[in-house]
Order: structure tokens, then C-alpha cells, then sequence
């Protein structure tokens, strides 16, 4: 647990849209799914995640309902809406753009400038 | 219907955050069972899988309310959560909260009494209806209310600006209901009254003026409903019911509504009684001597469209046919007007200047207030820097800290507001139902409504924003990388703060309250210890009026003259002495006078205004008032003796040059009368103790008789034992004629009483002002210490004097006393000057009085820096400096 690694401000936003779009989750599932998809490297304190989500929520980009888990339990429960899909298309986009180019930047060997 | 919808808007806010409030609960436990369950299954017990779930999670509380901001809380939402967070600061420094709400509940508190006062004597109208168009008649350029009945009637059937014009006049007078007679006070109306006022009755009926024909045609009665109330029992067969008034029968018609008590708002009458019954209530009847200025106030409605300037034009073309008919009656008969319930600008006028300045003074104590909590709050915000930079550093903008401040300061702000109120309102009541004159129906009703309530709050919200917006640069130009990096913001300004500021003008206002009562106090001392031309002290005085019991004419003087000789056979009674009205009692009557050789009688060739007092020989001796030269009255100056007078020293100097040579030289009195005069006094005080001497003369009541009966009895004895004594022997005498007996110098309380009132609250205000700037100073001088600790510490081991160390700690602090007190000394002198009406000389010319003045702020800069001078005293360096 060691090596996590902090989130990058507004990254958190983005990493529960990704985690939703696989399907309705409740907030522990988002936070067990994020774990699993990053392979367990990123750190979020638990609590963090629900005003992101009621942000989102009034954003628009997902939706809430109230339904049943598996093993019984009442759980409010995520989903993407069609403009939370067409965030998290746009948000790749520009994260992949970012990573690129400072990827880009930091792999510069000096006799290559 | 808007006040409806806003209410069910607010409650289904609040109705949908509980709602949120519990879904955001349910969610975040079902997040906490979902990952006990993962840590149950890794092998913990239930119980440990929960806790350390919930400890996982971290602060509940704050991911609520972050959650409630992400989910776009209302304003009421986010309002009532910095409220909460308010008072959870509040709550942690419980001296800081205690000493800002006492301030504020004194300063509002003092404003809402003033204010109280203040609306209920001079914005609110009398409770008629249209009291906007209701105005009273002032005459000539002194502005007296007082007109004759003859004058009257020519103004009221030749205007064409009032819808109608009504008159009155208090009386006092004996009431019979069956065997009980009792003084009791009443208005003389004209028959219109109650039309002209648009006043219906709640019993009954009303008098009209079709019920007027010619002198006591009308003995009618109707009650004000307090009266019914305490003397009928509420009883609704009183109408009809026939009363005895000074032994003549009247007929109760009806109640006056319980919100209608008459047309002055401190004077309140037991009942109303046509005026052409005059001879009936009074005993004499002016009805008909236009020069006779008996009536008085005459009010009226102005006609719809009419202004006051048009009333004023019409009213002047009136008074000049007046002046041109009756030259020898009529003066000066240009007019003005004024509103009615203070009597217009006579009693109005100081009242008001008197009012504004008391309103003046508590906005001042008010702001004092203000900027001594703007120097805690700024000295708070300085302490708490850390906490504001921690906050700014990780992104609060500064607005949401500004926000938080100003619902601190606006919170206690409203507390203080509440806690001022309630006791104002609770002044206000006492106030309202004590009745400051024993012998007078006068009452300040000053009970507080909605105005009152609604300039407390505003008040309240007012000063909360003006204290909170005193630290308002310091968290706007907080750096938060300086602030952490270095501690505390030590920097201790040497150029003048605002703080410094805002403590010398608060200085400057507790100097300015503290030389106004001083000036006060001085001039209620001195007036009590003036000569009032006689001496109140060990004397008694009788109150009654023959014509209570029904005496009229020749047998009035008569029966005066038996009392007196009945009282000085008292044993132990001295002396006993008969004037048809006291002096300082309720103003005094007056007249003009001419010089012998004067035949053109009319009033602006009058040598003076002459104070005039109808008397029993005996009555110098006992008011003790010395006779400068010739003799006294006699029982042979009589109606078939020429006219005689004594007058004062004041009046022979200024009608004969001198006051020796005055004995034995005549002067004319209005009517043209020859009068000798027989002797001199001493002058004295007639209307009020703060007048300028004036003329005054003295009638033998056989020459000009007055029902008006006061008896002084001057008696070495017991007081009590004498009044029970003067009791019996009045009821011998006639058992009909109601009388009251008081000590002369408690009935002098009515001319005290504007002085006294100004003192006390002048007096209380300055205490207040005091106490507000020990606090300031204090607060001022204690900081200065705490934060220069270390710095008095160095000095202290380098080897600096006691005194330098105090001149180190605390010359700020007394520079600003000194400059303060300074300013306000000059401003409190020049505000003495409206004092002076009010206070018999009340002069801030006065040695004493600057001398106080300079030891009041003294004492007061003492007090207040004692303890943080004997703490900059005690520093132990060696301790003080190991700390660091």
C-alpha cells in the first residue's frame, strides 16, 4: 500500500467515470473497481469519493437510484448518463493528449534537443 | 400570498435537506458495511471489521458537508451551516462571546429606549384618525398655543382651510358620583370635539355642537374608558346616570373608545366636559373676554388639498382684521402651526432638541460599541491568522472566510440586539405606567411597537456588519505562505491604526457624555441650591378650589379666609398663607402691564409681562419670601380700598427705573386699572428654574378674587401629625370640599422634573460611555502588552526603570486617552449649550466641571490599564525569556 501513488487534482472525477461506464456500480464498488482497473497503484481516502460523486451527479453526468446488491443490501447505485459518456470520451481524449506530450517531454534525451 | 409561498419555499428546503440529510446517511453506511463485510471475510470479527471501516473512511461530518456543497446547497443550506459553525467558534471562547453581547445589548438597548421615547412623544401621531392633517394653532412669534374663546370663534367660523376647528382646556375639578368627593382632572372641549376629530363613541354618545346654547347649557359628561373602567367598573348603565361636578348635576352621555385618551400625548384626562360650562368647572367663566388667553390649544383637520402654508396665509388675514377689530385685546395675532399632542412648540420644541440630542448621544454609545468589538474582532482575526491562512492555502476563497466572519459578528450582533431589546421593553413598560408628577394625570405612554422593534433589528444587523467589516483588509491581504512560514503576523504597527483611531473617537465620545452630565448634575445642584424666592422647606401645602363644592362669587374669598383662619389655629403652625396658584407649578399666568402715563392700551405698547399671583397677606411670611421695602397686603385692601399690589424687584426696576423708589407710584394693569404699588420683594422663580428673573406682582385676593386655592403652612412640627390635624379641620369646615395635603418640596418635583429626567439619563448614558471605553482602553492596553512581552522582557534584563517599562507598555494607550479626552472635552462643551434649556444653569464654564471632566478620564484611563500595567510590571526576564 506503500507505493500508491496521489491522485493528480480532477483525475478523480475522470477515474469514476471510467469505473461506471462498465456498468452501474454503488460508491464502495467504484472505489473496489478504481482499485482493481489501476491495478491497486492509486490512493483515494474513502470518504473523498461521495462529494465527487453528488458532484457529478448535479452535473449531470450520472445518474443515481436507489437498488439491491447481491448479498441483500440497500445500495444507491451509478450510471453513466449520455453526457457522462460524452465527458469521459472527451476527457480520454485530453488525457491521452496530456500523457502523450509529457511523456514526450520527460523521455527527451539531451542529444536529441 | 408572497409571505405564504416564500415560508413553504423555505420549509420544503428545509424538509429536503433532512431528506438529503438521511439518504446521505443510509448511502454512507451501506459504503461502511460493504467494506466490513470485505474486512470480515480477510479474518477480523464483526465488530473490529466495522470499526476499522469506519475509521477508514475518515471525518463523516465533513464529507456531509462537502457533499452538500458538491450537491449545490441552497443559500438557506450554506447560511445555516456557517450559523452552526458560528456559533460552534462562539461557543469555544465563552468570555470573547459574554463581553461582545453585554456591549451590544447596552448599546442597543440604550438606542431602542431612546428611540422608544422618541416615537412615542414625537413621530407617532395622537390616535385620531387622518393625524396627518390634524394640526394646532400657534400665536405670534413666541409661538404660544393659548388663544381666547372670543379669538376662537372668529378663527374657527372665518377660515376657509379647516374642515373644522375645536379647542380645550385642562381643568381640575371636584367629582361626586355619591358620596365620595375627589379631585379629578378633565378637558374643557368646545361641542364640535368629537366630530371635528372624527371620534366615535364606544358608549353612548357624544356632545355636538347643536348641543351648545350659551353659558352652562350643556352639563354633559363622557368618559375616557379608562376612567369607566376604574370608577364605573366597566358598568354600561352608567349612560344616562347624573354626577355631581363641583355640586352642579351632569349627565354621563357615554365612553370614549379605550385608544382615544384625549389630545395630548402626556397628559391624560379622566373625562371631557363642554366648554361653555365653564363657570360651572372652573368657578369663572372667560367665555367672553377676548384678552383672556384661557383656552389651551385650538385644532382642528386641514381641508383636503389645503397646505399648511395656504392655512398659515388664511389664518394671518384672519389675525389681521383681529389686531385692526380689537386693538386694545389683540397683540400680535400672526399665526402658526404645529402638531397638536405636545402642545405644539412650546413644550414640543425643547422636547425634540432634547430627544434628538439624547438619540444622538446613544447612536454614539453605540458606535463606541462598534468599534470596540471591530478592535476585539480585528485583535480575533489577528489570533485566529493562522487558521484563516491554513484555510486560504487549501482553497477557500476568501469571500467563504469573509462570509464566516461577518455571520460571527452579525450572530452576536442579533443576540446582543435581543438581550438589549427585552430590556428596553421592559424599561419601556415601567416607564409607561409611572406617573412621574403625584398630583398631575401625566404619563409617558411609551410602549414599544413595531417601529421600535424594527430599528432594534435594523440596529442590530447595522452594527454586526460594521464591527465585522473591521478585520475585513487583514484577511483580504493575508499571505498565507508569510503567515505560516513565521507564526503570527508580529509586525506591531508604529504609524497609527485604524484600531487607534476608532479607540481615541470612542475615548472622545465618553469624554463628550461624561462633561454633558457632569454640566447636568452641576445645574440640577445649583438650581436646588438657587433662590426660588421662597423657601419650600418645612412648609406644607393644601391644595383644593372652593368651587368644587359648589362656592361661587363672594362667598369664594369668604370661605378662603375661614380655612386660613382655621389652619393657623393649629398649634404648632406658624404661619398660613393663601396664592391662587403656586409658583413653579405647571407655568404660571401672566399679563402685560403698562406705565402710568400710557393711555393707548394695546398690547405692543406694554412696558413688560408681569408673572401675576392673587394672595392672603399672610403669604410672604409663609413662603418666607423677604420684603424689600414698603409693607405687605392687608385683609383692609379690599374691594371698597383703591387697587394695591407688591410687586418684585424685578418688576420696579424694570416699569420705575429703581427698585427704592418704586413704593407708592402707580402703574396700569390691561384693563386700565390704576394700581399703587405698596411694597417690594425679592424675585424669585414662577414658571420655571431655569428662567431669566422676571417682573411679577402680587394681588390681594379681596381685590381680585380666584377660586384657586392653595395653602402654605409653615410649621416646625411633624409633618404627618400636622397634615392629619390640617385633614380634620378642613372636613370640619366643609366636609364636600375635596383637598390633597403635600410636603411644598415634593410638590416642587414638576419643576424638577425635566432637569432631573435629563440628568438621569445623561447620567446613565455617561456611564455607559465609560464602560465602553475601560473596555476599549483595557482591551487596547492588554494586547499591546501581550504582544510586546518579550520585547519588555529584553528591556527588563537591560536594566529599564519600572517607570520606563510602564511609559514602553502603556504610553500609547494614554497618549490616546489624552488626545481623546481632549476632543471630546471640546465637543461636550460645545453640546452643553443645548443642555442649558433644559438645566437651570447648565454652563460648561465651570471650573469644577473641566476639573472633573479630566479626573473622570483619569480615573478612568487608571482603571482600565491597572492590569496590564501591573502585568508589564511583573515580567521576570530570566522566566520569560528561558520560554522561548
Amino acid at each position: 500500500m506503500t507505493d500508491q501513488a496521489q491522485l493528480l487534482p480532477g483525475t478523480l472525477d475522470l477515474l469514476i467515470l471510467r469505473a461506471v461506464s462498465l456498468g452501474p456500480l454503488h460508491g464502495y464498488g467504484i472505489l473496489l473497481r478504481i482499485g482493481q482497473i489501476s491495478g491497486n497503484a492509486l490512493l483515494i481516502e474513502q470518504g473523498a469519493l461521495y462529494p465527487g460523486l453528488f458532484r457529478l451527479v448535479r452535473q449531470g453526468l450520472l445518474k443515481a437510484r436507489w437498488g439491491t446488491s447481491d448479498n441483500n443490501r440497500r445500495a444507491k447505485f451509478y450510471e453513466l448518463t449520455a453526457a457522462g459518456r460524452k465527458r469521459l470520451r472527451e476527457e480520454t481524449e485530453n488525457w491521452n493528449r496530456l500523457a502523450t506530450a509529457i511523456g514526450a517531454a520527460l523521455a527527451v534525451q539531451p542529444e536529441e534537443v | 400570498m408572497r409571505l405564504l409561498d416564500s415560508l413553504r419555499f423555505r420549509i420544503a428546503t428545509l424538509f429536503r435537506r433532512s431528506q438529503m440529510n438521511a439518504e446521505m446517511e443510509d448511502e454512507l453506511r451501506s459504503h461502511i458495511q460493504y467494506r466490513a463485510d470485505d474486512l470480515e471475510r480477510s479474518g477480523l470479527s464483526r465488530a473490529e471489521a466495522e470499526r476499522r471501516a469506519r475509521i477508514e473512511f475518515g471525518g463523516q461530518a465533513r464529507f456531509k458537508d462537502e457533499c452538500h456543497e458538491a450537491a449545490g446547497g441552497t443559500l438557506v443550506e450554506s447560511l445555516l451551516r456557517d450559523v452552526r459553525l458560528a456559533i460552534r467558534m462562539l461557543r469555544k471562547s465563552p468570555g470573547f462571546t459574554a463581553v461582545a453581547v453585554v456591549t451590544l445589548a447596552l448599546g442597543i438597548g440604550a438606542n431602542a429606549v431612546v428611540f422608544g421615547v422618541l416615537n412615542a412623544l414625537i413621530l407617532r401621531p395622537l390616535n385620531v384618525p387622518q393625524a396627518q392633517s390634524l394640526y394646532g394653532i400657534e400665536r405670534g412669534s413666541d409661538k404660544a398655543v393659548n388663544q381666547s374663546y372670543p379669538d376662537y370663534l372668529d378663527l374657527r367660523d372665518r377660515n376657509r382651510s379647516f374642515d373644522d376647528l375645536a379647542a380645550y382646556n385642562i381643568a381640575s375639578v371636584g367629582l361626586d358620583t355619591g358620596n365620595n368627593p375627589s379631585g379629578a382632572w378633565t378637558l374643557e372641549v368646545t361641542g364640535n370635539y368629537f366630530d371635528a376629530l372624527g371620534i366615535q363613541p364606544y358608549l353612548g354618545r357624544f356632545f355636538h355642537g347643536a348641543d351648545e346654547h350659551g353659558p352652562n347649557s350643556a352639563p354633559y359628561i363622557v368618559l375616557t374608558y379608562a376612567f369607566w373602567h376604574s370608577h364605573f367598573q366597566d358598568d354600561r348603565g352608567v349612560v344616562g346616570r347624573i354626577v355631581q361636578l363641583n355640586k352642579h348635576p351632569f349627565t354621563i352621555l357615554g365612553v370614549a373608545p379605550s385608544e382615544f385618551r384625549g389630545t395630548l400625548l402626556f397628559v391624560f384626562p379622566d373625562f371631557w366636559v363642554p366648554i361653555v360650562n365653564q363657570e360651572q368647572v372652573e368657578g369663572t367663566n372667560v367665555l367672553n373676554a377676548r384678552g383672556n388667553r384661557g383656552i389651551l390649544m385650538v385644532l382642528g383637520h386641514l381641508k383636503a388639498g389645503v397646505t399648511p402654508a395656504k392655512a398659515v396665509a388664511d389664518l394671518n388675514s384672519i389675525g389681521s382684521y383681529l389686531e385692526k377689530t380689537y386693538p386694545k385685546d389683540d397683540g400680535q395675532m400672526t399665526f402658526s402651526l404645529a402638531r397638536p399632542g405636545l402642545s405644539g412648540d412650546w413644550l414640543g420644541g425643547p422636547l425634540r432638541a432634547f430627544l434628538t440630542g439624547l438619540m444622538l448621544l446613544a447612536g454614539l454609545i453605540l458606535l463606541a460599541a462598534c468599534a470596540n468589538l471591530g478592535s476585539l474582532f480585528a485583535a480575533r482575526a489577528a489570533d485566529r491568522s493562522r487558521e484563516v491562512a491554513v484555510r486560504l492555502a487549501l482553497g477557500s476563497s476568501p469571500l467563504r472566510i469573509l462570509r464566516q466572519l461577518f455571520t460571527e459578528a452579525v450572530l452576536i450582533s442579533l443576540i446582543g440586539g435581543a438581550v438589549g431589546l427585552w430590556g428596553s421593553v421592559v424599561l419601556l413598560r415601567e416607564l409607561s405606567v409611572w406617573q412621574p408628577l403625584p398630583t398631575a394625570p401625566v404619563q409617558v405612554l411609551v410602549t414599544p411597537d413595531a417601529n421600535v422593534y424594527g430599528v432594534a433589528l435594523l440596529l442590530s444587523l447595522a452594527s454586526g456588519f460594521l464591527f465585522g467589516a473591521v478585520p475585513v483588509r487583514q484577511v483580504l491581504h493575508t499571505d498565507p505562505y508569510q503567515v505560516i512560514k513565521s507564526g503570527s503576523t508580529g509586525k506591531l504597527g508604529r504609524r497609527i491604526t485604524l484600531r487607534d483611531l476608532l479607540l481615541v473617537v470612542q475615548i472622545a465620545i465618553c469624554a463628550v457624555l461624561v462633561t454633558s452630565s457632569l454640566v447636568a448634575v452641576r445645574g440640577l445642584v445649583r438650581s436646588l441650591h438657587s433662590s426660588f424666592g421662597f423657601e419650600p422647606q418645612n412648609a406644607m401645602v393644601v391644595e383644593t378650589d372652593p368651587s368644587m363644592a359648589g362656592y361661587s362669587g363672594d362667598r369664594v374669598p369668604a370661605m378662603q379666609k375661614r380655612m386660613i383662619d382655621a389652619v393657623q389655629t393649629i398649634p404648632g403652625v406658624k404661619s398660613v398663607g393663601l396664592v391662587d396658584r403656586l409658583p413653579l407649578y405647571y407655568g404660571a399666568n401672566s399679563s402685560n402691564v403698562f406705565t402710568d402715563k400710557t393711555t393707548d392700551l394695546r398690547p405692543a405698547n406694554a412696558a413688560a409681562e408681569a408673572v401675576m399671583y392673587n394672595i392672603s397677606p399672610e403669604y410672604f411670611d409663609a413662603a418666607r419670601t423677604s420684603l424689600l421695602a414698603g409693607r405687605t397686603l392687608s385683609w383692609h385692601d379690599d374691594k371698597h380700598s383703591p387697587r394695591v399690589a407688591v410687586v418684585n424687584r424685578e418688576f420696579a426696576s424694570k416699569i420705575f427705573g429703581s427698585a427704592t423708589n418704586a413704593v407708592g407710584r402707580y402703574y396700569k394693569a390691561e384693563d386700565g386699572s390704576r394700581i399703587q404699588v405698596v411694597g417690594i420683594v425679592e424675585d424669585g422663580k414662577y414658571a420655571s428654574l431655569a428662567e431669566d428673573p422676571r417682573p411679577a406682582m402680587f394681588f390681594p385676593i379681596l381685590q381680585s378674587p380666584s377660586s384657586g386655592t392653595s395653602l402654605v403652612v409653615r410649621s416646625n412640627g411633624d409633618p404627618q401629625q400636622l397634615a392629619a390635624a390640617i385633614k380634620s379641620t378642613l372636613r370640619d369646615l366643609d366636609a364636600g370640599l375635596p383637598f390633597t395635603i403635600r410636603a411644598w418640596s415634593q410638590e416642587l418635583e414638576s419643576a424638577l422634573f425635566p432637569s432631573r429626567m435629563a440628568t438621569l439619563s445623561l447620567g446613565v448614558l455617561g456611564v455607559m460611555g465609560a464602560m465602553l471605553s475601560i473596555t476599549g482602553i483595557f482591551g487596547m492596553a492588554a494586547y499591546s502588552v501581550s504582544k510586546r512581552l518579550r520585547e519588555l522582557g529584553i528591556r527588563v534584563a537591560l536594566g529599564a526603570q519600572r517607570r520606563e517599562v510602564l511609559q514602553a507598555a502603556l504610553g500609547r494607550a494614554f497618549k490616546l486617552l489624552a488626545f481623546g479626552s481632549a476632543a471630546g472635552l471640546l465637543l461636550g462643551i460645545l453640546a452643553s449649550r443645548v443642555l442649558a434649556s433644559i438645566v437651570y444653569q447648565a454652563t460648561p464654564r465651570d471650573p469644577l466641571v473641566l476639573a472633573g471632566v479630566v479626573l473622570a478620564m483619569l480615573l478612568l484611563g487608571l482603571v482600565a490599564t491597572w492590569i496590564p500595567a501591573q502585568r508589564a510590571l511583573s515580567i521576570d526576564p530570566a522566566i520569560l525569556l528561558r520560554e522561548e
